[in-house]
Protein backbone atom coordinates (compact mmCIF):
# COMPACT_ATOMS: atom_id res chain seq x y z
CA UNK A 1 0.00 0.00 0.00
CA UNK A 2 3.12 2.09 -0.50
CA UNK A 3 5.94 3.28 1.36
CA UNK A 4 6.29 4.12 5.02
CA UNK A 5 10.06 4.36 4.86
CA UNK A 6 11.99 6.77 2.00
CA UNK A 7 15.03 7.39 2.46
CA UNK A 8 16.73 10.05 -0.10
CA UNK A 9 20.63 9.93 -0.23
CA UNK A 10 20.79 10.26 3.21
CA UNK A 11 24.94 10.84 4.35
CA UNK A 12 25.92 11.26 8.26
CA UNK A 13 29.15 12.84 9.03
CA UNK A 14 30.32 13.40 12.55
CA UNK A 15 32.54 15.75 13.07
CA UNK A 16 34.97 15.75 16.10
CA UNK A 17 37.79 17.88 16.96
CA UNK A 18 41.46 16.50 16.33
CA UNK A 19 42.57 17.35 19.82
CA UNK A 20 40.50 15.43 22.52
CA UNK A 21 38.31 17.90 23.93
CA UNK A 22 36.84 16.45 27.22
CA UNK A 23 36.08 19.47 29.09
CA UNK A 24 34.81 22.88 28.94
CA UNK A 25 37.62 24.02 29.91
CA UNK A 26 39.91 22.15 27.42
CA UNK A 27 37.31 23.42 24.26
CA UNK A 28 38.17 27.26 25.85
CA UNK A 29 41.46 26.83 25.93
CA UNK A 30 41.48 25.28 22.16
CA UNK A 31 39.26 27.80 20.98
CA UNK A 32 41.14 30.86 22.42
CA UNK A 33 44.31 29.47 20.53
CA UNK A 34 42.18 29.33 17.38
CA UNK A 35 43.57 26.13 16.56
CA UNK A 36 40.86 23.25 16.79
CA UNK A 37 41.40 21.51 13.93
CA UNK A 38 38.47 18.98 13.11
CA UNK A 39 38.36 14.95 11.40
CA UNK A 40 35.19 13.89 9.87
CA UNK A 41 33.65 10.38 9.73
CA UNK A 42 31.02 9.45 7.47
CA UNK A 43 29.22 7.24 9.39
CA UNK A 44 26.79 6.97 6.36
CA UNK A 45 27.70 7.81 2.57
CA UNK A 46 24.78 8.64 0.27
CA UNK A 47 22.05 5.60 1.01
CA UNK A 48 19.05 5.55 -0.45
CA UNK A 49 16.69 2.85 0.57
CA UNK A 50 12.53 2.88 0.23
CA UNK A 51 11.06 0.01 2.34
CA UNK A 52 7.13 -0.52 2.06
CA UNK A 53 4.46 -1.57 4.39
CA UNK A 54 4.43 -5.33 5.47
CA UNK A 55 8.41 -5.91 4.32
CA UNK A 56 10.94 -7.43 6.47
CA UNK A 57 13.66 -5.84 5.53
CA UNK A 58 17.27 -7.67 6.32
CA UNK A 59 20.22 -5.25 7.51
CA UNK A 60 23.12 -7.07 7.51
CA UNK A 61 26.92 -5.17 7.93
CA UNK A 62 30.41 -5.99 9.90
CA UNK A 63 30.67 -4.06 12.97
CA UNK A 64 30.98 -0.23 12.44
CA UNK A 65 29.39 -0.56 8.52
CA UNK A 66 26.36 2.11 9.77
CA UNK A 67 23.51 -0.12 10.34
CA UNK A 68 22.82 1.39 13.99
CA UNK A 69 23.18 4.59 12.68
CA UNK A 70 20.54 4.11 9.88
CA UNK A 71 18.35 2.80 12.33
CA UNK A 72 19.17 6.00 14.74
CA UNK A 73 18.16 8.24 11.56
CA UNK A 74 14.91 6.18 10.81
CA UNK A 75 14.17 6.54 14.90
CA UNK A 76 14.43 10.25 14.52
CA UNK A 77 17.27 9.69 17.18
CA UNK A 78 19.71 11.24 14.68
CA UNK A 79 18.82 14.06 11.80
CA UNK A 80 21.11 13.53 8.67
CA UNK A 81 23.66 15.31 7.52
CA UNK A 82 22.74 15.56 3.86
CA UNK A 83 19.54 13.85 2.37
CA UNK A 84 16.11 13.61 3.36
CA UNK A 85 13.84 10.99 5.30
CA UNK A 86 10.79 10.52 4.98
CA UNK A 87 8.35 8.59 7.32
CA UNK A 88 4.82 7.70 7.63
CA UNK A 89 3.45 6.26 10.91
CA UNK A 90 5.42 5.86 14.28
CA UNK A 91 8.94 4.26 14.59
CA UNK A 92 8.99 1.55 17.48
CA UNK A 93 12.56 0.95 18.40
CA UNK A 94 11.29 -2.17 20.33
CA UNK A 95 13.16 -1.72 23.77
CA UNK A 96 12.68 -2.14 26.95
CA UNK A 97 13.31 1.19 28.01
CA UNK A 98 14.41 0.37 31.64
CA UNK A 99 16.13 3.39 32.13
CA UNK A 100 12.95 5.23 31.83
CA UNK A 101 11.89 2.93 35.04
CA UNK A 102 11.89 4.98 38.77
CA UNK A 103 12.32 2.26 41.46
CA UNK A 104 10.09 4.31 43.93
CA UNK A 105 7.51 4.14 41.82
CA UNK A 106 4.78 1.29 41.38
CA UNK A 107 4.80 -0.72 38.62
CA UNK A 108 1.39 1.14 37.02
CA UNK A 109 2.84 4.59 37.77
CA UNK A 110 6.12 3.66 35.63
CA UNK A 111 3.77 2.60 33.47
CA UNK A 112 2.30 5.95 32.47
CA UNK A 113 6.02 7.65 32.69
CA UNK A 114 7.40 5.38 30.18
CA UNK A 115 4.43 5.52 28.15
CA UNK A 116 5.10 9.08 28.03
CA UNK A 117 8.67 8.64 27.13
CA UNK A 118 7.33 6.25 24.16
CA UNK A 119 5.21 9.52 23.22
CA UNK A 120 1.69 8.19 24.48
CA UNK A 121 -0.94 10.38 25.87
CA UNK A 122 -2.49 9.87 28.83
CA UNK A 123 -5.33 8.36 27.12
CA UNK A 124 -3.30 5.75 24.95
CA UNK A 125 -2.24 4.37 28.11
CA UNK A 126 -5.52 4.15 30.09
CA UNK A 127 -6.61 2.40 26.67
CA UNK A 128 -4.03 0.01 26.89
CA UNK A 129 -3.35 -0.28 30.91
CA UNK A 130 -5.05 -4.17 31.31
CA UNK A 131 -3.47 -5.82 28.16
CA UNK A 132 0.07 -4.00 29.62
CA UNK A 133 -0.39 -5.90 32.87
CA UNK A 134 -2.03 -9.16 31.43
CA UNK A 135 1.05 -9.39 28.97
CA UNK A 136 3.53 -8.96 31.39
CA UNK A 137 1.64 -11.19 33.80
CA UNK A 138 2.08 -8.83 36.74
CA UNK A 139 -1.84 -8.40 38.01
CA UNK A 140 -0.66 -9.02 41.22
CA UNK A 141 2.23 -6.51 41.99
CA UNK A 142 1.51 -3.75 39.63
CA UNK A 143 0.53 -1.71 42.53
CA UNK A 144 4.19 -2.70 44.84
CA UNK A 145 7.10 -0.08 44.08
CA UNK A 146 9.68 -1.54 41.47
CA UNK A 147 12.41 -1.82 43.69
CA UNK A 148 10.53 -5.13 44.66
CA UNK A 149 10.41 -6.65 41.12
CA UNK A 150 12.71 -8.77 40.51
CA UNK A 151 15.14 -7.82 37.05
CA UNK A 152 12.57 -10.64 35.16
CA UNK A 153 9.69 -8.78 35.89
CA UNK A 154 11.03 -5.14 34.99
CA UNK A 155 12.08 -6.57 31.89
CA UNK A 156 8.91 -7.97 31.20
CA UNK A 157 7.26 -4.96 32.09
CA UNK A 158 9.26 -3.12 29.70
CA UNK A 159 8.88 -5.16 26.80
CA UNK A 160 5.03 -5.49 27.61
CA UNK A 161 4.66 -1.17 27.48
CA UNK A 162 6.82 -1.01 24.53
CA UNK A 163 4.90 -3.46 22.50
CA UNK A 164 1.46 -3.06 23.32
CA UNK A 165 0.84 -0.56 20.45
CA UNK A 166 1.37 -1.79 17.11
CA UNK A 167 4.07 -0.12 15.08
CA UNK A 168 3.82 1.34 11.73
CA UNK A 169 7.42 0.56 11.62
CA UNK A 170 9.10 -1.65 14.23
CA UNK A 171 12.76 -1.98 14.68
CA UNK A 172 14.28 -5.29 15.91
CA UNK A 173 18.20 -5.30 16.85
CA UNK A 174 18.01 -6.86 19.84
CA UNK A 175 17.76 -10.68 20.60
CA UNK A 176 14.67 -11.37 22.32
CA UNK A 177 16.43 -12.47 25.97
CA UNK A 178 13.90 -11.36 28.22
CA UNK A 179 11.91 -13.59 30.86
CA UNK A 180 11.33 -17.45 30.55
CA UNK A 181 10.36 -19.42 27.27
CA UNK A 182 6.38 -19.13 27.75
CA UNK A 183 7.15 -15.09 27.45
CA UNK A 184 9.70 -15.18 24.82
CA UNK A 185 6.67 -17.22 22.89
CA UNK A 186 4.20 -14.19 23.58
CA UNK A 187 6.78 -11.72 22.33
CA UNK A 188 7.63 -13.79 19.16
CA UNK A 189 3.49 -14.20 18.15
CA UNK A 190 3.12 -10.57 19.41
CA UNK A 191 5.21 -9.07 16.63
CA UNK A 192 4.25 -11.76 14.02
CA UNK A 193 0.79 -10.75 14.77
CA UNK A 194 2.53 -6.82 14.26
CA UNK A 195 3.92 -8.08 10.81
CA UNK A 196 0.69 -9.90 9.41
CA UNK A 197 -1.26 -6.64 10.32
CA UNK A 198 1.12 -4.41 7.90
CA UNK A 199 4.09 -3.39 10.39
CA UNK A 200 7.18 -2.58 8.07
CA UNK A 201 10.07 -4.23 10.01
CA UNK A 202 13.89 -3.50 9.97
CA UNK A 203 15.86 -6.93 11.43
CA UNK A 204 19.21 -6.24 11.82
CA UNK A 205 21.32 -9.12 13.27
CA UNK A 206 24.83 -10.80 12.94
CA UNK A 207 23.71 -13.73 12.56
CA UNK A 208 22.85 -13.42 8.78
CA UNK A 209 21.18 -17.30 9.31
CA UNK A 210 18.36 -15.52 11.13
CA UNK A 211 17.92 -12.73 8.18
CA UNK A 212 17.57 -15.18 5.82
CA UNK A 213 15.17 -17.39 7.77
CA UNK A 214 12.73 -14.28 8.76
CA UNK A 215 13.11 -11.65 5.60
CA UNK A 216 12.62 -11.77 1.76
CA UNK A 217 14.64 -8.89 1.41
CA UNK A 218 18.21 -7.85 2.57
CA UNK A 219 20.41 -4.63 2.41
CA UNK A 220 24.36 -4.86 2.76
CA UNK A 221 26.18 -1.80 4.62
CA UNK A 222 29.88 -1.51 4.55
CA UNK A 223 31.35 1.40 5.80
CA UNK A 224 28.85 3.46 5.68
CA UNK A 225 27.42 2.54 2.17
CA UNK A 226 25.08 0.62 0.72
CA UNK A 227 26.37 -2.13 -0.87
CA UNK A 228 23.82 -3.95 -1.83
CA UNK A 229 20.03 -4.27 -2.05
CA UNK A 230 17.28 -7.18 -3.03
CA UNK A 231 16.44 -10.73 -2.61
CA UNK A 232 17.81 -11.95 0.93
CA UNK A 233 19.57 -14.86 -0.28
CA UNK A 234 21.50 -12.85 -3.23
CA UNK A 235 22.61 -10.09 -0.31
CA UNK A 236 23.44 -12.40 2.24
CA UNK A 237 25.73 -14.55 -0.49
CA UNK A 238 27.88 -11.33 -1.47
CA UNK A 239 28.28 -10.36 2.15
CA UNK A 240 29.59 -13.45 3.30
CA UNK A 241 31.69 -13.95 0.44
CA UNK A 242 33.59 -10.52 1.23
CA UNK A 243 33.26 -11.83 4.80
CA UNK A 244 35.37 -14.39 4.04
CA UNK A 245 37.72 -12.67 1.14
CA UNK A 246 38.52 -10.50 4.23
CA UNK A 247 39.54 -13.87 6.32
CA UNK A 248 41.74 -14.99 4.15
CA UNK A 249 43.38 -12.20 3.20
CA UNK A 250 44.04 -11.55 7.05
CA UNK A 251 44.63 -15.42 7.33
CA UNK A 252 47.82 -14.75 4.52
CA UNK A 253 49.32 -11.81 6.48
CA UNK A 254 49.80 -14.28 9.50
CA UNK B 1 11.15 10.01 -6.20
CA UNK B 2 8.68 8.06 -5.16
CA UNK B 3 5.93 10.72 -3.04
CA UNK B 4 4.93 9.18 0.23
CA UNK B 5 0.86 9.31 0.47
CA UNK B 6 -0.97 10.07 3.46
CA UNK B 7 -3.96 7.77 4.20
CA UNK B 8 -6.82 8.41 6.51
CA UNK B 9 -5.69 5.77 8.83
CA UNK B 10 -2.20 6.85 9.44
CA UNK B 11 -0.95 10.11 9.25
CA UNK B 12 2.32 11.25 7.61
CA UNK B 13 4.29 12.03 10.08
CA UNK B 14 8.04 12.88 9.38
CA UNK B 15 9.76 14.53 6.06
CA UNK B 16 13.71 15.98 7.55
CA UNK B 17 13.24 18.88 4.91
CA UNK B 18 10.44 20.26 5.49
CA UNK B 19 11.28 22.17 8.33
CA UNK B 20 10.48 24.76 10.13
CA UNK B 21 12.34 27.05 12.04
CA UNK B 22 14.26 24.52 15.18
CA UNK B 23 12.72 26.77 17.60
CA UNK B 24 9.11 26.45 17.02
CA UNK B 25 9.21 22.45 15.53
CA UNK B 26 10.67 22.18 19.21
CA UNK B 27 7.74 23.88 20.71
CA UNK B 28 5.26 22.10 18.66
CA UNK B 29 6.52 18.56 19.68
CA UNK B 30 6.97 19.71 23.61
CA UNK B 31 3.57 20.52 23.56
CA UNK B 32 2.38 17.22 21.80
CA UNK B 33 5.08 15.66 24.56
CA UNK B 34 3.23 17.57 27.85
CA UNK B 35 1.69 14.35 29.42
CA UNK B 36 5.47 13.56 29.30
CA UNK B 37 6.36 16.90 31.31
CA UNK B 38 3.70 16.57 33.76
CA UNK B 39 4.47 12.50 34.77
CA UNK B 40 8.10 13.61 35.07
CA UNK B 41 6.95 16.38 37.55
CA UNK B 42 4.94 14.06 39.15
CA UNK B 43 7.60 11.55 39.38
CA UNK B 44 9.57 14.00 40.91
CA UNK B 45 7.31 14.99 43.29
CA UNK B 46 5.94 11.90 44.65
CA UNK B 47 9.28 10.03 45.12
CA UNK B 48 10.41 12.93 47.16
CA UNK B 49 7.60 11.96 49.71
CA UNK B 50 7.12 8.62 49.27
CA UNK B 51 9.35 7.34 51.66
CA UNK B 52 8.91 10.20 54.21
CA UNK B 53 6.51 10.41 57.38
CA UNK B 54 5.55 13.65 57.56
CA UNK B 55 4.84 13.42 53.60
CA UNK B 56 3.51 16.65 51.65
CA UNK B 57 4.32 18.80 54.88
CA UNK B 58 8.11 17.77 54.51
CA UNK B 59 7.70 19.37 51.40
CA UNK B 60 6.95 22.95 53.30
CA UNK B 61 8.95 22.56 56.37
CA UNK B 62 12.13 21.08 55.11
CA UNK B 63 13.41 24.29 52.97
CA UNK B 64 12.32 26.43 55.53
CA UNK B 65 14.17 24.52 58.11
CA UNK B 66 17.45 25.15 56.84
CA UNK B 67 16.32 29.33 56.25
CA UNK B 68 15.49 29.49 59.70
CA UNK B 69 18.78 28.71 61.09
CA UNK B 70 20.27 31.02 58.79
CA UNK B 71 17.98 33.81 59.88
CA UNK B 72 18.47 32.92 63.45
CA UNK B 73 22.32 33.17 62.63
CA UNK B 74 22.14 36.53 60.58
CA UNK B 75 19.19 38.21 62.42
CA UNK B 76 21.72 39.60 64.83
CA UNK B 77 24.41 40.81 62.50
CA UNK B 78 21.22 42.61 60.46
CA UNK B 79 19.05 44.05 63.80
CA UNK B 80 18.51 46.80 62.05
CA UNK B 81 16.40 45.49 59.28
CA UNK B 82 13.01 45.38 60.38
CA UNK B 83 11.94 41.64 60.21
CA UNK B 84 15.09 39.94 58.98
CA UNK B 85 13.19 36.89 58.72
CA UNK B 86 11.37 38.04 56.13
CA UNK B 87 13.87 40.10 54.32
CA UNK B 88 15.63 36.51 54.12
CA UNK B 89 13.50 34.29 53.47
CA UNK B 90 11.78 35.91 50.90
CA UNK B 91 14.87 36.26 48.88
CA UNK B 92 16.28 33.31 49.75
CA UNK B 93 12.80 30.57 48.30
CA UNK B 94 13.31 33.05 45.82
CA UNK B 95 16.81 31.87 45.13
CA UNK B 96 16.78 28.35 46.11
CA UNK B 97 14.03 27.60 43.83
CA UNK B 98 16.41 29.53 40.60
CA UNK B 99 19.69 27.36 41.93
CA UNK B 100 17.69 24.26 42.28
CA UNK B 101 15.54 24.16 38.95
CA UNK B 102 19.14 25.31 37.18
CA UNK B 103 20.71 22.49 38.52
CA UNK B 104 18.30 19.93 38.30
CA UNK B 105 17.52 21.08 34.36
CA UNK B 106 21.18 19.82 33.83
CA UNK B 107 21.45 16.43 35.68
CA UNK B 108 17.42 16.08 33.90
CA UNK B 109 18.90 16.61 30.71
CA UNK B 110 21.90 15.04 30.91
CA UNK B 111 19.86 11.81 32.16
CA UNK B 112 17.12 12.36 29.28
CA UNK B 113 20.55 12.53 26.98
CA UNK B 114 20.86 8.78 27.86
CA UNK B 115 17.65 7.58 26.21
CA UNK B 116 17.54 9.80 22.87
CA UNK B 117 19.88 7.49 21.72
CA UNK B 118 17.16 5.42 20.92
CA UNK B 119 14.23 7.05 20.62
CA UNK B 120 13.32 10.42 20.21
CA UNK B 121 12.26 12.59 22.49
CA UNK B 122 11.77 16.21 22.71
CA UNK B 123 14.77 17.35 25.15
CA UNK B 124 13.87 20.67 26.20
CA UNK B 125 11.00 18.29 28.11
CA UNK B 126 13.32 17.49 30.73
CA UNK B 127 14.38 21.72 31.55
CA UNK B 128 10.29 22.22 31.12
CA UNK B 129 9.51 19.30 34.00
CA UNK B 130 12.69 20.57 36.23
CA UNK B 131 11.19 24.06 36.30
CA UNK B 132 7.68 22.28 36.66
CA UNK B 133 9.16 20.96 39.87
CA UNK B 134 10.66 23.97 41.49
CA UNK B 135 7.26 26.15 40.67
CA UNK B 136 5.37 23.44 43.02
CA UNK B 137 7.86 23.22 45.70
CA UNK B 138 8.14 27.17 45.21
CA UNK B 139 4.05 27.64 45.84
CA UNK B 140 4.09 25.28 48.28
CA UNK B 141 6.45 26.90 50.34
CA UNK B 142 4.91 30.23 49.92
CA UNK B 143 2.40 29.61 52.74
CA UNK B 144 5.04 29.11 55.92
CA UNK B 145 6.52 32.31 54.10
CA UNK B 146 3.45 34.44 53.89
CA UNK B 147 2.69 32.97 57.53
CA UNK B 148 6.00 33.80 59.11
CA UNK B 149 6.11 37.61 57.24
CA UNK B 150 2.87 38.30 59.20
CA UNK B 151 4.15 36.97 61.99
CA UNK B 152 7.09 39.63 62.28
CA UNK B 153 4.81 42.24 61.15
CA UNK B 154 5.45 42.56 57.59
CA UNK B 155 2.35 44.35 55.90
CA UNK B 156 0.54 42.43 53.81
CA UNK B 157 -1.39 44.20 51.04
CA UNK B 158 -3.51 43.90 47.70
CA UNK B 159 0.39 43.83 46.10
CA UNK B 160 0.38 40.05 47.02
CA UNK B 161 -1.85 39.67 44.49
CA UNK B 162 1.37 41.05 41.54
CA UNK B 163 3.11 37.19 43.37
CA UNK B 164 2.03 35.60 40.27
CA UNK B 165 3.98 37.82 37.61
CA UNK B 166 6.58 37.78 39.85
CA UNK B 167 6.77 33.70 39.86
CA UNK B 168 6.03 33.74 35.90
CA UNK B 169 8.99 35.90 35.67
CA UNK B 170 11.35 33.80 37.47
CA UNK B 171 10.25 30.59 35.63
CA UNK B 172 10.59 32.39 32.11
CA UNK B 173 14.43 32.78 33.54
CA UNK B 174 14.84 30.12 35.49
CA UNK B 175 13.99 28.32 32.08
CA UNK B 176 16.58 30.06 29.87
CA UNK B 177 18.63 29.84 31.83
CA UNK B 178 18.47 26.62 32.37
CA UNK B 179 18.00 25.61 28.52
CA UNK B 180 21.59 27.19 28.08
CA UNK B 181 23.34 25.56 30.59
CA UNK B 182 22.07 21.86 29.39
CA UNK B 183 22.86 22.63 26.29
CA UNK B 184 26.30 22.97 27.36
CA UNK B 185 26.06 20.38 29.90
CA UNK B 186 25.38 17.76 26.91
CA UNK B 187 29.41 18.86 25.10
CA UNK B 188 30.84 19.54 28.33
CA UNK B 189 30.68 17.32 31.80
CA UNK B 190 32.43 19.76 33.68
CA UNK B 191 29.37 22.29 33.25
CA UNK B 192 27.81 21.06 36.06
CA UNK B 193 30.55 21.31 38.31
CA UNK B 194 31.64 25.00 37.28
CA UNK B 195 28.00 25.77 37.77
CA UNK B 196 28.06 24.54 41.40
CA UNK B 197 31.09 27.38 41.52
CA UNK B 198 29.40 30.12 39.62
CA UNK B 199 26.15 29.58 41.49
CA UNK B 200 27.48 30.22 45.13
CA UNK B 201 29.58 33.20 43.81
CA UNK B 202 26.38 34.61 42.19
CA UNK B 203 24.29 34.22 45.46
CA UNK B 204 26.48 36.50 47.54
CA UNK B 205 26.91 39.39 44.67
CA UNK B 206 22.94 39.06 45.11
CA UNK B 207 21.55 40.99 48.06
CA UNK B 208 19.71 37.90 49.69
CA UNK B 209 21.54 37.72 53.26
CA UNK B 210 22.89 41.18 53.68
CA UNK B 211 20.76 43.98 53.15
CA UNK B 212 22.11 46.00 49.45
CA UNK B 213 23.01 49.37 51.29
CA UNK B 214 26.19 47.66 53.17
CA UNK B 215 27.71 47.24 49.69
CA UNK B 216 30.32 50.44 49.01
CA UNK B 217 28.42 53.10 47.04
CA UNK B 218 30.79 53.26 44.45
CA UNK B 219 29.88 50.10 42.92
CA UNK B 220 26.72 49.69 44.20
CA UNK B 221 24.68 50.67 41.56
CA UNK B 222 26.47 48.20 39.17
CA UNK B 223 26.74 45.15 41.13
CA UNK B 224 22.95 45.30 41.66
CA UNK B 225 21.72 46.29 38.47
CA UNK B 226 24.14 44.31 36.34
CA UNK B 227 22.62 41.47 38.25
CA UNK B 228 19.44 40.06 36.66
CA UNK B 229 19.14 38.12 39.69
CA UNK B 230 18.47 41.06 41.44
CA UNK B 231 15.58 42.06 39.95
CA UNK B 232 13.77 38.79 39.69
CA UNK B 233 14.51 39.14 44.25
CA UNK B 234 13.28 42.13 44.13
CA UNK B 235 9.89 41.44 42.32
CA UNK B 236 9.90 38.99 44.57
CA UNK B 237 10.09 40.79 47.83
CA UNK B 238 8.33 43.82 47.16
CA UNK B 239 5.11 42.10 47.26
CA UNK B 240 5.96 39.83 50.65
CA UNK B 241 8.46 42.32 52.67
CA UNK B 242 7.54 45.80 51.10
CA UNK B 243 4.00 45.36 50.42
CA UNK B 244 4.03 47.17 47.61
CA UNK B 245 4.02 46.48 44.00
CA UNK B 246 7.70 46.30 42.11
CA UNK B 247 8.47 49.80 41.36
CA UNK B 248 9.14 50.34 37.36
CA UNK B 249 12.89 50.74 37.52
CA UNK B 250 12.79 46.68 38.73
CA UNK B 251 9.92 45.60 36.96
CA UNK B 252 10.62 47.03 33.33
CA UNK B 253 14.61 45.53 33.17
CA UNK B 254 13.38 42.69 34.93
CA UNK B 255 10.68 41.54 32.65
CA UNK B 256 12.95 42.24 29.52
CA UNK B 257 15.90 40.19 30.73
CA UNK B 258 13.47 37.61 31.71
CA UNK B 259 11.86 37.19 28.05
CA UNK B 260 14.89 37.98 26.39
CA UNK B 261 16.89 35.24 28.37
CA UNK B 262 13.90 32.46 27.98
CA UNK B 263 14.07 33.63 23.75
CA UNK B 264 17.40 32.96 23.77
CA UNK B 265 18.16 30.11 25.71
CA UNK B 266 14.89 28.27 23.67
CA UNK B 267 16.41 29.11 20.24
CA UNK B 268 20.41 27.84 21.36
CA UNK B 269 19.11 25.19 22.76
CA UNK B 270 16.29 24.15 20.01
CA UNK B 271 19.45 24.59 17.01
CA UNK B 272 22.05 22.71 19.32
CA UNK B 273 19.62 20.06 19.65
CA UNK B 274 19.91 18.53 16.11
CA UNK B 275 23.28 17.69 16.99
CA UNK B 276 22.84 15.95 20.05
CA UNK B 277 22.53 12.53 18.61
CA UNK B 278 25.56 12.76 17.43
CA UNK B 279 26.95 13.85 20.48
CA UNK B 280 25.61 11.09 23.02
Amino acid sequence: MGPVIVLDNISVRYRAPEAKIGTFKEYAIQALKRNMRFKEFNALNNVSLQVDEGEILGIVGRNGAGKSTLLKVIARVLIPTEGRVRLRGRVSPLLQLGAGFHPELTGMENIFLNGALLGRTRREIESRLEDIVEFADLEAFIHSPLRTYSSGMVARLGFSIATTWKPDILILDEILSVGDENFREKCSLRIESFQKEGAATLLVSHHSSSIETMCSRAIWLDHGTMKADGAVKDVVALYRQSERGRNKQQGKSL
Amino acid sequence: MTEIQPTQDTEFTYDSQQRKSPALEELLDVIKYRDLIFQLVRRDIVTRYKRSILGIAWTMLQPLGMMLIMAIVFSTLFQRVEGYVAYLLSGLVAWTFFAQTTNAAIFQTVWGGSLIRRIHIPMTTFSISSIGTGVINLALSLIPLLIIALIVGRPITWAILFLPVSFLLITAFALGVSLILSTMAVYFPDIKEMYQIIIQAWMYLTPIIYPADILPETYRFWILHLNPMYYMISMFRAPIYYGMLPSPDILIPGTLISLATLLAGWIYFANKADEFGYKI
